[in-house]
């Protein structure tokens, strides 16, 4: 018997057009021919599309795990075949690339007019290239050594920055009509006083939140009125600053590094550079000055929401009449609580601009990207509040302030 | 041959230790449509980023007008249209335009608004001035940014892929306004592009870089290349052939 009586002899036959895969019809059969001398044929034939690509990949899949001992070579018959998409056309470069991982030959044979272009389109008579190298899992150890290059390659990044923005700081000191006046305004407007609705509602909320609590634990001692000390001194020094910094982290950290993030996506960065002018003067230091112009004006006036917040509920629960409240406040705040809050608040504005700017420009490719550094900005910041928080407390204790 | 503008010498380029182009050397002469070449990823767009002083390079030098390309904080000297336009979002138009003439020069701003309008009308973009560039086509977007970058009076225009993405009506325009430039006021032009039309319309010398070999591959007048290069990669590209099967 020759190999093409024998071929004639099929051993499995599948036909595809008598089963539902999600309620549809399949269009295509399946035929497998096993001649003597180790050459299977794969006939197939009908219309092949992307509906019928799950049953395709399990006849695929089976023919693969199925025995293919003795076979030397499988010959893919499209004869048959009236229509076949790519995606399909795509699954049986796959059989065809596997089977001859496996040293078994296998060839497209027959098929005409747009079968054959489908075919020679995806490579159907090209040689099988290279199979893709596998890529290696990194083991853990070096995945903690790839970590910590990244972590320093971030840092010297950030040094870099901080190195060239001193010297732009310096520059602008010795040159001020180089300075960027308009973008410090707007960063004044947008991030000063655009956010002082929000500013005094959260501060408000949270002298009015403080001394309600607080309130029922004061009148047990019958200290009612050293509600005044607690809401006006936390107020002063802890919460009307960092208040202030978390929601122009925000408001305006994000937006920071969103926009420059964008400029540097979208070359706006370069184009910058090439009409003479240097990102950081004329981008990141416009932006840490106005932050830190504004944080003074923000801080006082959370500040004072804040304690007004702690005056109403001291007047509404507490029976403290509001000249009370305020003589014992006098005697509780001092000075130094406000100005040390103040500084805080402009430090905290420095670096959220500083982090911010330093993301934005960091960015790179494109959307993706932009959101990754908005998000990394955030994160950075207040992690870095409350670090710069907890350094301030230990040193203004230190100096008994 | 007419003195160099821009001379280029043994430069190795490319990203972090991947290198693209290794000792390449090549001249732009003054008044030049000089056309960078070469398939996508090949580095037409970095080498064109080094030669505006954007990167540094692996190794070589790089001379524009006898200097080492450099943009610290120095009034701009010479031109650059990016593929994008990279105008200025929160910008208008004319602010764009504007922009390098009011931080280095003294101008009071009726003359720079003068200017300006001079420069919109050269491009053909009159009377755009108070537009957003979010506002304007494709097209215009990267008129107005030949407008910018021509704002400074340079004699040299770095231009990347002028007419990508752009509608046949629109790129023709856009030749014709390069050629205008190059012949009317003798600009230098150093562009990318893969856009054929273009490249024989526009361009004078060109150099065409390849991948495989990190190297220039072919020099010299474009439509010259396209009949006599000896070089297959480089006949496939002037004339549109293609590895993939031709259909019977």
């Amino acid at each position: 018997m020759t190999d093409v009586e024998a071929m004639d002899r099929p051993s499995l036959v599948y036909d595809e057009r008598l089963s539902l895969v999600a309620g549809m019809l399949q269009r295509f059969s399946w035929q497998r021919l096993d001649g003597d001398s180790g050459v299977v044929r794969l006939q197939l034939g009908g219309s092949i599309a992307i509906e019928d690509a799950a049953a395709l990949w399990k006849r695929i899949s089976e023919t693969l795990a199925g025995d293919l001992a003795g076979v030397r070579s499988v010959e893919l018959d499209m004869s048959g075949v009236q229509m076949i998409d790519g995606a399909c056309m795509a699954l049986l470069v796959q059989l065809r690339s596997d089977l001859r991982g496996r040293r078994i030959a296998c060839e497209f044979v027959g098929g005409t007019g747009e079968v054959r272009r489908i075919v020679d389109l995806y490579g159907g008579r090209k040689k099988a290239r290279h199979k893709r190298a596998q890529r290696k899992p990194l083991s853990a150890i070096e995945q903690v050594g790839s970590s910590t290059l990244d972590i320093l390659a971030e840092l010297k990044q950030i040094l870099d920055f901080i190195g060239q923005l001193t010297a732009s700081t310096l520059h602008v000191i010795k040159h001020p009509k180089s300075l960027n006046l308009r973008d410090v305004t707007l960063t004044m407007e947008r991030a000063g006083a655009d956010a002082t609705p929000i500013v005094l509602l959260i501060n408000f909320l949270m002298g009015f939140v403080m001394a309600y609590q607080s309130a029922a634990q004061l009148k047990q001692f019958g200290a009612n009125i050293y509600v005044a000390d607690l809401v006006g001194v936390s107020m002063t020094r802890e919460l009307g600053p960092l208040m202030m910094a978390i929601i122009i982290c925000g408001r305006s950290g994000a937006a920071f590094a969103a926009e420059l993030g964008t400029m540097k996506v979208s070359e706006e960065v370069d184009a910058l550079r090439t009409l003479g002018f240097l990102p950081l003067p004329f981008l990141v230091l416009p932006r840490m000055l106005g932050l830190i112009l504004v944080a003074p004006v923000l801080v006082l006036l959370a500040d004072a929401v804040g304690i007004l917040g702690g005056a109403l509920v001291a007047t509404l629960t507490l029976d403290i009449t509001p000249t009370s409240f305020f003589i014992q406040l006098q005697s509780a705040v001092k000075t130094s609580d406000v100005v040390s809050g103040v500084i805080k608040g402009m430090v905290f504005c420095g670096t959220i601009a500083l982090i911010s700017c330093q993301q934005g420009l960091a960015t790179s490719g494109g959307a993706e990207g932009v959101g990754r550094r908005t998000t990394s900005a955030v994160v950075s910041i207040l992690f870095a509040l409350i670090v710069l928080d907890a350094i301030f407390t230990v040193i203004l204790g230190a100096f008994g302030l | 041959m007419k003195k160099a503008l821009i001379s280029v010498e043994d430069l190795s380029m490319g990203y972090g230790e991947t290198a693209l182009l290794e000792h390449a050397s090549f001249e732009v002469a003054r008044g030049d449509v000089f056309v960078i070449l070469g398939g996508s990823g090949c580095g037409k767009s970095t080498l064109l980023r080094h030669l505006i002083g954007l990167e540094t390079p692996m190794a070589g030098r790089i001379r524009v007008a006898g200097e080492a390309p450099s943009l610290e904080g120095a009034a701009p000297r010479y031109g650059v249209m990016f593929q994008s336009g990279a105008l200025f979002s929160s910008m208008s138009v004319g602010e764009n335009v504007a922009f390098a003439l009011q931080e280095w020069t003294h101008l009071p701003l009726e003359a720079v608004d003068a200017i300006v309008r001079a420069k919109l009308a050269l491009v053909g973009l009159e009377g755009a001035e108070d537009k957003l560039p979010a506002e304007l086509s494709g097209g215009m977007r990267k008129r107005a940014a030949i407008a910018r970058a021509m704002a400074f009076e340079p004699t040299l225009i770095f231009l990347d892929e002028p007419s990508a993405g752009l509608d046949p009506v629109s790129a023709v325009e856009l030749d014709e306004l390069i050629l205008a430039l190059n012949r009317n006021l003798g600009l230098t032009v150093v562009m990318v592009t893969h856009e054929l039309e273009s490249i024989f319309k526009v361009g004078k010398t060109c150099i065409m870089l390849d991948r495989e070999t990190r190297s220039i591959i072919a020099r010299g007048e474009p439509k010259r290349l396209r009949t006599e290069s000896a070089d297959p990669k480089v006949r496939r590209f002037f004339n549109r052939e293609t590895s993939v099967p031709q259909w019977q």
